[in-house]
């Protein structure tokens, strides 16, 4: 597409011009720009690698225009961790779903965020397994229905949906940890800012940081991309409240 | 005069833009693309005004806004 | 320049010989019976300026080399059998994407939780790959420390040549014991290798670079795994190495032993000799790529009646000596496992018991 003269939006640079395999109404293109305006925006492009998740997701090296590795599942945290550690002056960031990040790789989030590595975890939750085919997620809601819970979660056999952010929050190393969501203009444009946030942080080397995005499954959902914008505002905030849920720099946490 | 251009090709049809104009100046056509999706096109083009919110919302980054000499920063983005 | 001899402890001299070649960034998870490596390096460490840093699980620390490999510098693990099972996603994920990497295996009994002392029972893990795929790691077994700290060099300059995963494997011994070496000099940065064809290193001025194992399409894969192939192939060809002890036409055994275990065999075949019965050891040094040709070559030797593999295991190395005499003689197989590790009379017993109750020796002894 030509880039009009007086274009007042456009696609990013750090967004490669390719149509996505990601479905009609998935927002995982919205946070794919999000992530590419922030690297644009601070002109961080260049010396910027990205961690690539196992999920839908695993081909976000085909579309954000940076070196990327790509991890087992769960292990990006791992990977960004061990690229960081012997490359302090690189920009580190993994970008993650939630069977990648709240299942199988509880563990090495946890950790990267406790050691206090300073990469930044774009979290993207969904509350199910996308790419597999809609199964339950740790973050699935109580009497959500997937294909491994098709009468809906039960809590007496799965547990409670885990909530990252504030598990996370917890932890006594600084960070910066938010939720945001990109299922409306106007949290699309929080999002950017808690983005952004996130990755000046980084250049200004204080702390790890996690974004976790409210983000939409219309496919595994079974719902038409506008009504999967009414299920994150009815459904997924009440249980996931956004906001900042710890921010080292300003002595804010819990 | 704001507008803006939808990219059909890369369009899929998920008709969030639709919902997020303000001037509900967009809608779907009723043709379909090589890939099989319904794109969504502005029928009023003259009621545009540049507010860039269908372009925030396109998971697809299909909309590109333009505009000519005074625009209102209508959001901070 | 003659350099001091140094008494060390095999997990110690293990980590020096890292640092001196260059890998000063070090993953680690503590694990009987190598943690001294990290308790070593977490001292010296500071002092070379590298990088140190103890993971939440083997699991995730294979997954840190990923990464760290990623930036084209030197980086290294150790651990042992059960943690070396938990690194094979890893290794066969850097396998796949092509990263340099060595790993050093202390290995204990197993399988499970097993024992804390020698065995030699991970032969299999090893030299098949250890991980999912059609892939293999270049795998180095020493018999003495300083054939450890001597192969430590050796692996990380493989490990950049073939730009795949290299392990050494040792069993507890090597690491728990104490012997004199030679330490190598500290090789220079600018004798280190920079990677910056493939490395991550920002994609400035060039290209992003994706260092990834997934071809979703199948001529793709196909591609990928026969470029790996192509150097295992090499490997073969370049890479094979092995010592040969008191090889001679009088033998009428090959023994077949590596490690430590391959020690003991010594002391047995040197014992023996003092009653005339001549026997000889051949230690393969590289697991993969094996000596196979070798092997072969020594076995349907007219002389040797048979082959006697010996191993701190059920036997797993056999496979593979049993594959390369092609049934040309029979292999026999002497081990123990379980931690408990052959004494030299154990070794002597049972080669006299497979030469049988004759004189084994093809020296007459002259009779007055």
């Amino acid at each position: 597409m030509d880039s009009a003269k007086n274009a007042i939006f456009k696609r990013p640079e750090a967004l490669r011009d390719i149509v996505t395999h990601y479905c009609p109404g998935c927002t995982h293109g919205v946070i794919h720009r999000l992530v590419a305006e922030a690297l644009d925006d601070l002109g961080i492009r260049e010396r910027t690698l990205g961690v690539a998740p196992v999920g839908c997701s695993v081909l976000v090296y085909n579309y954000i225009a940076t070196d990327f590795l790509e991890a087992a599942h769960g292990r990006a945290p791992a990977l960004a961790t061990g690229f960081k550690r012997l490359r302090p002056d690189m920009i580190v960031f993994t970008y993650q779903g939630d069977g990648d990040l709240a299942s199988i790789g509880m563990a090495e989030i946890i950790h990267a965020a406790n050691r206090g590595e300073k990469f930044t975890t774009i979290f993207v939750n969904n509350a199910v397994y996308g790419m597999t085919g809609g199964q339950m997620a740790p973050t699935t809601l109580e009497g959500q229905i997937t294909t491994t819970c098709p009468a809906g979660r039960d809590v007496a056999h799965s547990g409670q949906p885990i909530r990252i952010a504030e598990l996370l929050a917890t932890l006594q190393t600084p960070g910066y940890i938010e939720r945001v969501a990109v299922h409306t203009p106007q949290h699309i444009i929080g999002a950017k800012k808690a983005i952004k946030k996130a990755f000046t942080y980084q250049i200004e080397n204080r702390c790890f940081s996690l974004v976790e995005v409210l983000s939409t499954c219309p496919t595994n959902w079974g719902l038409t991309p506008d009504e999967s914008v009414n299920w994150v505002e009815e459904n997924m905030k009440p249980y996931y409240p956004l906001g900042c849920f710890k921010d080292s720099e300003k002595g804010e946490s819990g | 005069m704001p507008g803006i251009t939808i990219d059909k090709n890369h369009c899929k049809g998920c008709e969030l833009c639709v919902r997020a104009c303000p001037q509900q100046i967009i809608s779907m056509s009723k043709e379909i693309t090589a890939r099989g999706y319904f794109y969504a096109l502005v029928h009023d083009p003259s009621r545009c005004l540049g507010c860039c919110v269908c372009a925030v919302v396109c998971p697809d980054v299909a909309i590109e806004v333009h505009a000519h000499g005074l625009v209102y920063n209508v959001l901070e983005y | 320049m003659s350099i001091a001899r140094v008494l060390m402890k095999g997990n110690e001299a293990i980590a020096e010989a890292a640092l001196r070649a260059g890998a000063t960034n070090y993953f680690c998870y503590p694990i009987t019976p190598q943690s001294e490596v990290a308790e070593y390096l977490a001292r010296r460490m500071p002092e070379v300026g590298g990088v140190f840093l103890q993971g939440e699980s083997e699991l995730a620390v294979s997954n840190m080399l990923f990464g760290a490999a990623s930036t084209g510098k030197r980086v290294f693990t150790t651990s042992s059998s059960p943690g070396i099972s938990l690194m094979q996603e890893a290794i066969s994920y850097m396998a796949g994407a092509e990263l340099p990497v060595v790993i050093v295996n202390i290995m204990r009994g197993g399988p499970g939780l097993g024992g804390i002392l020698p065995a030699q029972s991970d032969y299999n893990q090893a030299t098949r790959g250890g991980g999912h795929g059609d892939y293999r790691v270049l795998v180095l077994a020493p018999s003495t420390i300083q054939e450890a700290v001597d192969l430590m060099t050796l692996a990380f300059d493989l490990a950049d040549k073939y730009r795949n995963p290299v392990m050494m494997i040792g069993d507890g011994m090597i690491g728990q014991m104490m012997e004199a070496v030679e330490l190598p000099e500290h090789c220079r940065e600018s004798e280190l290798p920079s990677n910056d064809e493939w490395a991550a290193t920002g994609a400035k001025g060039r290209e992003p670079r994706i260092i990834k194992s997934l071809f979703l399409d199948p001529v793709g894969l196909e591609n990928n795994v026969l470029i790996l192939h192509e150097k295992y192939e090499r490997m073969k060809r370049e890479e094979v190495r092995f010592e040969r002890y008191k090889v001679s036409p009088e033998n009428r055994l090959m023994i077949v032993s590596y490690g430590t275990m391959a020690r003991i065999c010594q002391t047995a075949i040197d014992e023996l000799e003092h009653e005339d019965v001549s026997v000889g050891l051949f230690r393969p040094v590289t697991l993969f790529p094996f000596p196979e040709n070798e092997i072969f070559k020594e076995a349907t030797k007219k002389n040797i009646r048979s082959v006697l593999t010996i191993e701190m295991s059920t036997g797993q190395m056999i496979d593979d000596v049993q594959r390369a005499v092609m049934g040309k003689k029979s292999v026999e197989f002497y081990g123990r496992t379980g931690g408990i590790v052959p004494a030299p009379e154990d070794v002597r017993e049972r080669i006299l018991k497979v030469l049988g109750p004759k004189n084994a020796t093809r020296r007459k002894k002259s009779r007055g």
